[in-house]
């Protein structure tokens, strides 16, 4: 019986820092709304075009935008004047993925989309 | 009394009447439709996953074949980044195959069938189905090129009701100049 115990201690001791590990880091610290600011003007080349978020987003994440091919209205990607903004995790997945892979030719990292969210919820 | 029994009757003939010449219209919008236009999408998620970016497009616009090609290729969607769940990809492929212009009693969706008779492969634009550059063969350039309207794809700058699904020529309106008659 003590074998057991001691068996089943043992693998929990182990198991204890590969969970600590797989947690999300999650201190709000580690995101730079300034960094995000920069990221959101920065111009990237994909197919031969100049492309940044501003490109249908506008320069002022507070204003509305529009699709730069269709030309239809976006609303204003900051919370503080379009509250329902981020409230959704799903739609914030999809249209970061679609976006960082049309606007910088690959999926944004973990990092990026945090601080560019920093950026916006600053605003 | 008998003034008060009579005027109600009065009016309950009028009220009668009243619906029944509205309900007489909405049938007539109806078959008017039906016979001008394409069905209009019903569908609240298509109009979310695709409505977001551009007009969402009646299914009832292109063949079967059209919107498979389109919904294969979402990953690179005419130079853009369509990419959905792989769930929502297959509720919007089910509703695109059973709406699509083959599956239409509306006489646009039956005018753009007749048009691809012999081609083999239907295009995956709207833009170059041979009806459509059949009946936007008028339109001059300057048309097209104004900043209002842009290009062909967007029905809705000229085709007033577009969303409702009419392309009825008496309702084309286009912005900043008014109603077109070619």
């Amino acid at each position: 019986m003590n074998r057991v115990l001691q068996l089943i201690l043992m693998a929990i001791i182990t198991a204890t820092p590969a969970i600590a590990m797989a947690k999300t880091p999650d201190e709000p610290s580690s995101f730079s709304a300034r960094r995000g600011e920069n990221l959101w003007h920065m111009q990237f080349t994909v197919s031969g075009q100049q492309r940044s978020c501003a490109s249908c987003h506008t320069a002022d994440p507070r204003q509305a935008g529009k699709h730069v091919r269709t030309g239809k209205a976006i609303q204003a990607m900051a919370p503080s004047v379009n509250p329902d903004r981020f409230t959704d995790q799903s739609k914030i997945n999809k249209w970061f993925k679609r976006n960082c892979k049309w606007t910088m030719g690959r999926v944004c990292t973990y990092q990026e989309k945090g601080d560019v969210l920093e950026y916006l919820k600053s605003l | 009394m008998k003034t008060l029994i009579f005027s109600t009757a009065a009016l309950t003939l009028v009220g009668i009447l009243g619906f029944g010449i509205q309900g007489a219209w909405s049938d007539s919008d109806h078959m008017k439709r039906l016979s001008t236009g394409v069905a209009p999408v019903t569908n609240p998620l298509y109009q979310e996953e695709c409505g977001s970016c551009h007009l969402a497009y009646s299914p009832g616009l292109l063949p079967a074949a059209s919107w498979q090609g389109i919904m294969s290729g979402l990953d690179d969607h005419f130079g853009d980044n369509a990419e959905l769940d792989s769930d929502v990809l297959q509720q919007l492929s089910n509703y695109l195959a059973s709406n699509s212009a083959e599956m239409s009693a509306y006489r646009r969706s039956q005018a753009i069938m007749g048009s691809l008779r012999n081609s083999r492969t239907p295009p995956l634009r709207i833009t170059e189905l041979p009806y459509f550059v059949h009946e936007h063969r008028e339109i001059p350039k300057r048309i097209i090129e104004l900043p209002e309207v842009g290009s062909l794809s967007q029905c809705n700058a000229c085709h007033r009701y577009a969303e409702q699904g009419s392309f009825s020529e008496e309702d084309i309106w286009i912005k900043g100049i008014g109603h077109w008659d070619d």
